[in-house]
């Protein structure tokens, strides 16, 4: 595969060299995989999942100031079927991670994750019963952009983070990610939260009521939809 | 609204407190809709600001389990007035007002889902915030703050499977 | 993918299927219905909505919200935080103007221990309440024209927001959630050099603001698609608790600025905007004109600006001190410290209290029941977008599936305001 490219344009970064001082200067030689990686890293589609906060940096990224479009990663579409690279902007509720479970499974190979701000990547400051804690324990995440909401600088840091990684490691056939069957997150319960909701599964029962309630029925904690 | 005529039409059985510039009447709940009816009707209270729910399970000095709280606005008069009434365990019920107001219809939903209260005579009282198969009731006390594992149910995926 | 499917002529076809109100329904035959599900993740939804729509054909015959899929607890954190600590998690509520939201909480606070902030910090708090509308507004209009296909205005309004994030990082260090608002002032006092950047803001922004303006009003293409959409009578408004813009547009002139004054509002001079005529043309005319309201209010807020501390005296042992005192003197540092320790800051009273702002999105409240302690025994926030969003389920019917952005972009709802 030749691709023509002006003079000069490869520079140290470049995937092509031109060893071979017989060709005429638009004539590169470079393996398939290396091609294939830079035309990929440069036309990165998002699929912008933004659930939250972070959702509006990511709109501030891809608007006037910031332009995301200067790094070639600005083609948000909104339809999985699209994309090459998920952007988890926000935390995830329980009630959204069988949706984001799904939009993952709909993208089509290569494709790649990066989960961006404090509550995607652990939960963040709400660690309470209905957030996720961590989008890794559940789908595979390949970049982590910390802070609350990141700046927008630093998304487009992690972007180009995932520029270098497409290309250093990216395959034609995306054979990279078959080695990767085990779950890359943490596991889902850590040991002291097992103990604390066996805990409260003692608690259930016995209850602290207020002293005229102590003789009425015991209330009942899950009631049964009507 | 005239507290002390209000609690004439009612019967007397109407509480009235203030604190800084809140005014809140309790009222019973079986005498509730009356009030309620009463305070739109007449009193011209056609503002139904917000419905919430207060669990007193380990609040000092309570007798009641659940106080619910209706903020009503008089948009004429520009008046506020805070509706308060208790319900307890087991099965807590309140009469519904969404025929009078239709904010009621959500923020009933809420105060169903997040403490149990059944409203009878709501049109569609299901789970509005948690998913359908949540079984607990989260903003009540006796529910732990990071939940009883619920948030780690579900399928793990891998990198080669997906 | 849902696609929003444009009918050719909307107005004309509008003509005919009427709006909401005063379209007779007409009887269909289930059989020729179909369910259209829109959302969770959608461009028109901005966040994570759920609409079940049932079509008959294009037109909306029912509309079925389902929510709480960003519902993250947040009142349930309010009850493990402490009144300093809350101010973090109230920030993350309604994202895009997230000191409005913390100066409601705050005003809730200090109302319920009883502190009067100093006149500073009544004029700052009020600039940064009217930056946060400007904030807020600037977003809603940019992205119902983004739904509707002006690129333009959105870029436009956003880059007016990046100028803003400018002035809120200058004051507090973060751009985004600033958690700039304490318990009887704020985290540090502005100079001069932000009441500058300030006034080359409000100076600056007329000029934009009539930019958009002219590229909008009267653009034919954002008129049809706007216009006689989404009806809300005054009645309903009123039934369905709509508050703010939303409520103004339909003729609701309800207030809480005029009506019940609180921060600076009092002293200064503006005017309440608002229209009889209910559609999203409507919400959007009234946020625009909000904007120039704002501008003044910013305008003049920022020229009486009076001197002094910031916060309340340090005698009452109300406030959390200074970071230089903590840091460089032994009585700044036990100051902090019994501030932090439960059981020696504030003199709680075990009662109940619900105090609301005018946030850009409607009336912001909170229900605070206090037990004494130092944290709320529950924070109940009453969340504008929350009760806007219940009446889409009646305004829908009769419409048709392309005014869904335009609607769902002029009630202004914000997913995590709305789940909490």
């Amino acid at each position: 595969m030749a691709i023509a490219t002006p003079a000069g344009a490869a520079g140290s970064s470049s995937p092509f060299v031109n060893p071979q001082k017989g060709l005429p200067d638009n004539v590169f030689l470079t393996t398939l995989n290396a091609a294939s990686s830079w035309a990929r890293k440069n036309s990165l589609w998002p699929m912008p999942f933004a659930t939250a906060c972070c959702g509006i940096e990511l709109m501030a990224t891809a608007s006037s100031r910031h332009d995301l479009a200067r790094f070639g990663a600005e083609v948000m579409r909104f339809s999985p079927r699209q994309c090459d690279l998920m952007i988890v902007a926000g935390r995830v509720a329980m009630k959204m991670m069988p949706v984001l479970q799904r939009i993952w499974l709909q993208m089509p190979e290569p494709k790649w994750c990066i989960s961006m701000g404090a509550c995607a990547c652990t939960g963040g400051v709400f660690d309470t019963y209905a957030v996720v804690q961590g989008v890794d324990r559940f789908i595979p995440v390949d970049l982590y952009v910390p802070g609350c909401p990141p700046r927008p600088e630093q998304l487009i840091a992690g972007i180009m983070q995932i520029q270098e990684l497409v290309q250093r490691t990216g395959t034609m056939q995306g054979t990279e990610f078959q080695y990767r069957n085990r779950p890359t997150g943490p596991a889902p319960f850590d040991a002291d939260e097992i103990i604390r909701i066996r805990e409260g599964q003692l608690q259930l029962t016995p209850l602290e009521l207020p002293v005229s309630l102590k003789q009425a029925q015991t209330p009942t904690l899950t009631q049964a939809t009507p | 609204m005239d507290f002390a005529a209000l609690n004439e039409h009612l019967g007397g059985v109407l509480k009235s407190e203030a604190f800084r510039d809140n005014n809140r009447v309790i009222v019973p709940a079986n005498r509730l809709e009356e009030l309620m009816s009463h305070l739109k009707h007449v009193g011209g209270f056609d503002f139904l600001s917000d419905v919430t729910c207060v669990d007193y399970l380990e609040y000092p000095g309570a007798t009641d389990r659940f106080g619910v709280v209706y903020v009503l606005v008089n948009t004429a008069t520009r008046e506020r007035l805070i509706v308060k009434t208790f319900v307890n365990d087991p099965a807590p019920k309140l009469p519904s007002m969404y025929s009078l107001w239709k904010t009621a219809d959500w923020t009933e939903r809420e105060v169903y889902d997040l403490f149990g209260i059944h409203f009878t005579g709501h049109p569609n009282l299901q789970r509005i915030l948690c998913p359908p198969e949540f079984e607990s009731h989260a903003l009540r006390k006796d529910y732990p703050l990071k939940g009883r594992g619920e948030r780690h149910n579900f399928p793990v995926i891998t990198r080669a499977e997906s | 993918m849902p696609v929003v499917a444009s009918s050719l002529n909307p107005a004309a076809s509008r003509a005919h299927t009427g709006g909401h109100g005063s379209h007779p329904r007409e009887p269909v035959d289930s059989e020729y219905l179909w369910t259209l599900n829109f959302g969770p993740q959608h461009p028109a939804t901005h966040t994570t909505l759920r609409l079940v729509l049932t079509l008959d054909g294009e037109r909306i015959v029912k509309a079925e919200p389902d929510i709480g899929y960003l519902h993250s607890g947040f009142e349930k954190l309010g009850e493990d935080l402490d009144f300093n600590q809350y101010v973090t998690i109230v920030d993350r509520m309604n994202y895009i103007s997230p000191l409005a939201n913390e100066i409601a909480w705050h005003h809730t606070v200090e109302k319920l221990l009883d502190i009067k902030i100093t006149p500073r910090c009544t004029y700052l708090r009020t600039i940064l309440a009217e930056l946060m509308r400007l904030h807020d507004h600037l977003l809603c209009i940019g992205a119902v024209a983004l739904d509707l296909g002006a690129f333009t205005a959105f870029l436009y309004f956003f880059q007016q927001r990046e100028l803003i994030y400018d002035i809120v990082e200058y004051a507090s260090g973060q751009r985004f959630h600033t958690s700039y608002t304490r318990v009887g002032g704020v985290m540090f006092d502005v100079n001069t050099a932000w009441a500058d950047k300030v006034r080359n803001f409000s100076k600056g922004f007329p000029k934009i603001h009539s930019e958009v303006d002219r590229l909008l009003t009267r653009n034919r293409i954002f008129v049809d698609r706007v216009k006689g959409v989404g009806v809300l009578s005054r009645e309903d408004a009123i039934n369905m608790g709509c508050s703010g813009p939303i409520a103004r547009a339909s003729g609701v002139v309800r207030d809480l600025r005029k009506d019940e004054p609180y921060l600076a509002y009092a002293d200064l001079d503006f005017k309440v905007a608002a229209s009889k005529g209910g559609d999203c043309y409507a919400r959007y005319l009234v946020r625009m004109q909000e904007m120039l309201e704002s501008i003044k209010i910013i305008d003049q807020a920022i020229e009486n600006i009076p001197d002094g501390p910031v916060n309340v005296d340090l005698e009452g042992k109300s406030v959390l001190p200074a970071k230089p005192a903590v840091y460089r003197s032994i009585e700044g540092l036990i100051h902090h410290f019994e501030m932090v320790m439960p059981n020696r800051g504030f003199k709680v009273p075990v009662e109940e209290i619900y105090a609301s702002t005018e946030s850009p999105n409607g009336e912001l409240g909170f229900y605070i029941v206090a037990d004494g302690e130092p944290r709320a025994y529950r924070a109940r926030c009453r969340p504008p977008s929350f009760i806007h969003f219940a009446t889409f389920q009646h305004i829908m019917p009769g419409y048709m599936l392309s005014d869904v952005p335009a609607v769902l972009g002029s009630l202004n709802i914000i997913a995590a305001e709305l789940d909490r």
